[in-house]
């Protein structure tokens, strides 16, 4: 009889004890997942913050000057004058003409490391190719100030002036002394910047082709060049412009590099060897400068509009990416 | 006969130009790369000195070394890192291991790509507003915070692409043994996924040791020791942003050492992080 109870005692004390143990497991598995799940939430709030609280330190700008802050070129923190088109143009323009400059060398590189390079060497120039990208921007800016624009000033830019002169029209793009810093040094240093981005998802895409695609082509007895012009780049041309609007949403954004070799000069000049300023150079130079509150709300209605921009254009750039991968996993 | 032999000829020309051009471009992107190195290595061996380590950034005019703004960088990273690690470490786990197939994790996978390539001078616009201005005052504290902003999205990814590679038939395995999610995750498929995980973690180091942006107007500066973190504080690129710009040949020529440094360290990081993912990723 006693022994019984005993037994039974037993099992209700272990069953007991197991109850204990697996509320205890039921308790941190939900704890854990509600972690996880809040973290995750926490991406889009980080995005919705950032919105709001520049929409807010921006709000007394956007009152004062209205719609005109974006389309007035003055920028006088004398009179307390403040305009966002030559910060506006001068972030279109460095990033446009960095553009032009980085995406054909890209491709060119994505093509090389994807069809051309010997076996061996394709990592070791991909890895050095991915450095570049690691690099600091002030790194870019201190040798784009040092180094780089001084060689512009006294090799390239007076050739520069000397060739576009009897040129009608783009002699006034070319025009004026070779001061080294200025717009086109600046998108010169955001097309090294933006280079290894832009190289990186071409060559991705560039590996989603089937191979049977090219076996083919080049069974026909098409060159190298048709190839990859009739065959890789149309298959992927969407992911290419995506990658493409990545680096543009770097090179839109890119704030240091640009600050050291703009010139930092608020106007709109036709010549793009003149100095200028971006969004990010102005707010990088003047921020902790800036006295008053219409200053501050200006620069950072600003980072407002940088934002948007960017925003945009990523946007634009993961959609098209996504399409791409959907493709590719299909 | 003739005629096709023209048109071939033609297009082999046509093809080796295009070859060729793809090799020159390989070779600029290698040149600029080298170009940088050779310049940082030249102008930065020079001012390299035990000194640099062992003394406070000098006033114009006289000796001194780097050894607050090493300090603060090595702080502010240290802490903005471990505030965005476990946060975007835990983000990635709900990503690829309880909301794998859900609308909104689709929706906060775009956003946090966004985030990944945003303009890092807009964070430090954003942790103004939010933590300099209530606080009234510039702040390691607040350099931190908005270091810890870009760690985040750069450790979702990483840790949501590991976590995707671990088979299924692990967690299979474990939950048929008994075993809760949350063990399966944090005891199995966080120990398949390590090498890649760290991996990550270590290219977010890398990303934001060399971040200057977001730091100039939320740390600032400081000329002076201090380890004081409701107070400014000097970090290595920010030094270099003013020392650079400055028209003093002392302080260029800091710039110039502090700029080698960091290289380096973001450099070794870097190929660190890859031969470490490269290794031992689950496959």
């Amino acid at each position: 009889m006693t022994f019984m109870t005993d037994a039974n005692s037993q099992a209700m004390a272990a069953a007991a004890a197991r109850r204990k143990v697996l509320e205890g497991l039921k308790t941190t598995d939900n704890f854990f997942r509600l972690l996880t799940h809040s973290s995750a939430y926490l991406v889009l709030i980080l995005l919705g913050a950032i919105f709001v609280s520049l929409l807010m330190g921006g709000a007394l700008a956007f009152q004062t000057f209205g719609l005109n802050f974006l389309t007035t070129e003055v920028w006088n923190p004398v009179t307390e004058q403040f305009g966002a088109l030559a910060p506006i143009y001068g972030t279109i323009v460095t990033s446009a003409i960095a553009m032009l400059v980085a995406v054909p060398i890209s491709i060119g590189i994505a093509v090389f490391l994807t069809e051309l390079c010997p076996m061996p060497l394709r990592r070791p120039i991909g890895i050095a190719i991915e450095l570049l990208a690691g690099v600091p921007s002030i790194i870019y800016g201190i040798w784009g100030l040092f180094f780089f624009a001084p060689m512009l000033q006294q090799y390239v830019q007076p050739e520069l002036i000397a060739f576009f002169k009897p040129i009608p029209v783009l002699n006034g793009l070319f025009a004026g002394p070779p001061y080294g810093i200025g717009i086109l040094t600046s998108a010169l240093i955001l097309a090294m910047m933006v280079l290894p981005f832009i190289t990186a998802v071409c060559r991705d895409v560039f590996e989603t082709v089937p191979p049977v695609l090219k076996e083919a082509a080049y069974g026909m007895g098409w060159t190298t060049r048709e190839v990859v012009g009739n065959v890789v780049i149309p298959y992927t041309r969407v992911g290419i412009i995506g990658g493409v609007m990545l680096g543009l949403g770097r090179a839109l954004g890119e704030t240091m590099a640009v600050t050291f070799v703009i010139g930092n000069a608020h106007r709109i000049s036709e010549s793009i060897l003149a100095p200028g300023t971006t969004i990010s150079a102005t707010i990088a130079n003047e921020f902790t400068e800036a006295v008053g509150d219409i200053y501050t709300s200006s620069l950072i209605a600003l980072g407002l509009i940088l934002f948007f921009i960017t925003f945009v254009v990523l946007a634009l750039a993961r959609f098209m990416l996504m399409r791409i991968e959907k493709k590719a996993g299909a | 006969m003739a005629l096709d032999l023209a048109k071939y000829r033609r297009r082999r020309l046509r093809s080796t130009i295009t070859v060729s051009l793809c090799w020159a471009a390989s070779g600029l992107g290698l040149t600029i790369l080298a170009v940088i190195l050779a310049t940082l290595v030249f102008k930065g061996f020079a001012g390299l000195n035990l000194k640099v380590f062992t003394e406070m950034t000098p006033p114009p005019g006289s000796d001194g070394g780097l050894l607050n703004a090493i300090a603060g960088s090595l702080l502010m990273t240290f802490f903005g890192v471990l505030i965005g690690t476990p946060i975007g470490i835990l983000a990635g786990t709900y990503l690829a291991e309880y909301g794998r197939y859900s609308k909104v994790s689709s929706v906060i996978r775009f956003i946090n790509d966004i985030l990944l390539s945003a303009p890092s001078i807009v964070t430090g616009l954003f942790v103004y507003e939010v933590l300099v201005r209530p606080m009234g005052h510039f702040s390691a504290i607040a350099g931190a915070a908005a270091l810890a902003v870009l760690v985040i999205p750069t450790v979702v990814r990483t840790t949501e692409n590991m976590l995707v590679l671990v088979p299924n038939q692990l967690r299979e395995a474990s939950s048929a043994l008994g075993l809760p999610q949350s063990l399966v995750i944090r005891k199995i498929a966080y120990k398949a996924a390590r090498a890649g995980m760290i991996t990550g973690v270590l290219l977010a180091i890398a990303r934001v040791s060399g971040e200057t942006a977001p730091l100039l107007f939320t740390a600032l500066n400081n000329q002076f020791w201090s380890t004081d973190v409701n107070a400014p504080m000097a970090s290595l690129p920010v030094v270099i942003f003013q020392y650079a710009l400055s028209p003093y040949e002392d302080w260029q020529r800091l710039a110039w050492t502090g700029a080698l440094l960091i290289t380096a360290a973001v450099l070794s990081l870097s190929i660190a992080a890859r031969y470490l993912g490269t290794s031992r990723t689950p496959k």
